[in-house]
């Protein structure tokens, strides 16, 4: 059994160390924000934070992250609206969806690291973060558009 | 004729071995009653608090997730596996019975309170060195511990390696007692970094090469050697890291487990720190000694010049692979690794531990490289708040191999690692066997 915080709740896993983290939050915990993609950690759908951090919960086994804090996209921000989420929502980022999530939580990994990113940034951060409906040119408007009002330059 | 060179051989063979086991003999130090904890000044308790944190006496006494210093840790030596014992004060499993003299013993010259000889894996050599006021503090803080009856396991070592009064032939081949002789030539603080670091820390016991009798190699102090499947590197100016160890980077990665510019811990490292340097019963002042001695040891004051080129060259390939090169190596890294491992900007950032800095890239050897690959970083291990996954159920032998070549390419100087696949998966199916 492991126990973590998810999204500010202490919940505990029942399965085996080595099940990975993604089964745990969708199965068990029931939150279906989280998608399954490739799931060999080569395509970001499955993207969540550990520690504030983004990392593939796919092929992160619920053991690796005994005692630590977990967010999902429905943990982000209470009414979802955390400015990379508003963005997402005003440049009607999403075609299908289904990554969107794990571009979001990348996001705001890379925006936390470099808030005032470069397309090199972006592009490098953002690498591992695959979108079938090729969202790739609004998501970088988005990112631009939300770490400019969270460096407060531009009104919400 | 050669029966009698046989029968003389054999003879002389004997009486050598009668000789070693009656001087093997060492007298019991008699029961005593469990000392009332009482008896211990609060004073002397916190420092062998202090001490038995930064000597890391957990790690080796305390099985994973059980009751500290309760033993039962497995010890993996090239003879067999040792079972790190019951320090707590319970009379029946653990050293209750132990009166201070017994304690002392035990430190001082590897004797059991029953007069048997202990293993070197218990690092008497290095505790001989401690000062008495040390050793004392660090009885009065394990004796007002909380009982634990656990037992431990039975070692693993097969005969002849297990006949505890061989353990006289190793002592007279290779133990030295006596206490830390200070270099009059150094400072205070340096003075201090050597002690905690050669009579306590015991840092020689993984970054020091072993002979086939387990002994420590006299000429190769901190040499860096191979240790549980890792590479303990060298602590003496061979170290390969491409930016020096100086005093404030050693500092902050012992004191918390990772350095911007170096990276997090990894492997038996991880306890050293979090159950040891990290713990705020540790003063700054002693891990600024440590960093001291060593950033001495490692002359990096002779490399300081090279820590700004190495940091500027290693952020100036840090994007390689984002920009969609033709290279299908690229591609594999730019997918797998480099949302997390991208820096910009004129120093990396402690949270994105950059490759081109890390010791695993530039080490003689991958080993570090794929054991990390393989079976990531939890969040009990390297550095606080960063996980990382393990690849070995996504990335073949063949990608991991891969990975290793391009990163070795297009981030060091150094020369290609030769049968990266081989040595994937040998790794691969020595951590399967050991989880």
């Amino acid at each position: 059994m492991t126990t973590f915080d998810l999204n500010g709740r202490t919940v505990s896993a029942h399965g085996a160390d080595d099940t990975p983290l993604l089964w745990v939050i969708r199965d068990e915990m029931g939150l279906t924000g989280t998608k399954f993609g490739c799931g060999i950690g080569l395509c970001g759908a499955c993207t969540v934070h550990v520690e504030g951090r983004a990392t593939r919960s796919c092929i992160t086994a619920v053991g690796e992250v005994a005692g630590a804090k977990v967010t999902t996209i429905e943990g982000l921000n209470p009414e979802g609206r955390h400015p990379v989420q508003v963005a997402w929502t005003e440049l009607q980022v999403p075609q299908c969806g289904y990554c969107q999530s794990g571009q979001i939580m990348q996001a705001v990994t890379l925006l936390k690291d470099f808030p005032n990113p470069t397309d090199q940034d972006i592009n490098a951060v953002m690498a591992g973060s695959l979108c079938r409906c090729m969202t790739y040119i609004r998501i970088r408007k988005a990112i631009k558009l939300a770490a400019a009002r969270m460096r407060g330059e531009t009104a919400q | 004729m050669i029966r009698r060179i046989a029968t003389a051989t054999l003879a002389v063979a004997s009486l050598g071995l009668a000789g070693l086991f009656l001087l093997a003999r060492r007298p019991a130090i008699g029961p005593v009653e469990r000392p009332a904890p009482e008896r211990f000044s609060a004073e002397s308790i916190a420092q062998g608090e202090s001490l038995a944190a930064a000597g890391h006496c957990a790690s080796c006494h305390t099985r994973p997730g059980g009751q500290p210093f309760a033993g039962g840790y497995g010890v993996n030596t090239p003879f067999g596996v040792i079972y790190g014992t019951n320090i707590t004060p319970d009379p029946k499993n653990g050293i209750g019975t132990w009166s201070l003299d017994a304690f002392v013993r035990a430190m001082r010259e590897g004797v059991a309170r029953d007069g048997s000889h202990l293993f070197p894996a218990f690092p008497y050599y290095a505790y001989t060195k401690l000062s008495d006021d040390d050793v004392k503090a660090l009885y009065a803080y394990l004796m007002t511990r909380p009982d634990a009856t656990a037992t431990v396991p039975a070692n693993t070592l097969p005969f002849p390696f297990k006949i505890r009064a061989l353990q006289e032939g190793w002592k007279i081949l290779f133990f030295r007692g006596g206490r830390f002789h200070a270099n009059p030539s150094k400072s205070d603080e340096w003075n201090r970094g050597a002690y905690l670091a050669e009579a306590l820390s015991d840092c020689a016991a993984c970054h020091t090469p072993r002979n086939s009798l387990g002994a420590e190699k006299t000429g190769y102090a901190y040499a860096g050697t191979v240790i549980d499947g890792w590479i303990a590197p060298a602590l003496d100016e061979t170290n390969p890291s491409p930016v020096p160890w100086t005093q404030e980077e050693l500092f902050t990665y012992l004191r918390t487990g990772g350095s911007p510019l170096h990276g997090t811990t990894g492997a038996t490292m991880t306890p050293v720190i979090r159950e040891g340097l990290a713990l705020p019963v540790v003063p700054d002042s002693d891990v600024r000694a440590i960093a001291v001695y060593f950033s001495d040891i490692d002359r990096a004051g002779a490399r300081a010049h090279d820590t700004e080129a190495a940091t500027r060259e290693a952020l100036a390939n840090s994007s390689l692979g984002s920009s969609q090169e033709y290279d299908p190596d690229a591609e594999l890294y730019a997918a797998a690794c480099i949302a997390c491992h991208y820096n910009s900007g004129a120093v990396p950032l402690p949270s994105r531990p950059e490759l081109a800095l890390n010791s695993a890239l530039t080490l003689p050897e991958p080993t570090n490289f794929i054991q990390v690959v393989l079976n990531g970083v939890s969040n009990t291990e390297g550095a606080p708040g960063l996980v990382m996954p393990a690849y070995a159920s996504s990335l073949t032998d063949g990608d991991i191999a891969r990975l290793a070549a391009y990163l070795r390419r297009t981030r060091t100087k150094s020369p290609h690692w030769s049968d990266l696949e081989r040595k994937v998966s040998a790794i691969r199916q020595q951590s399967a066997a050991s989880h």
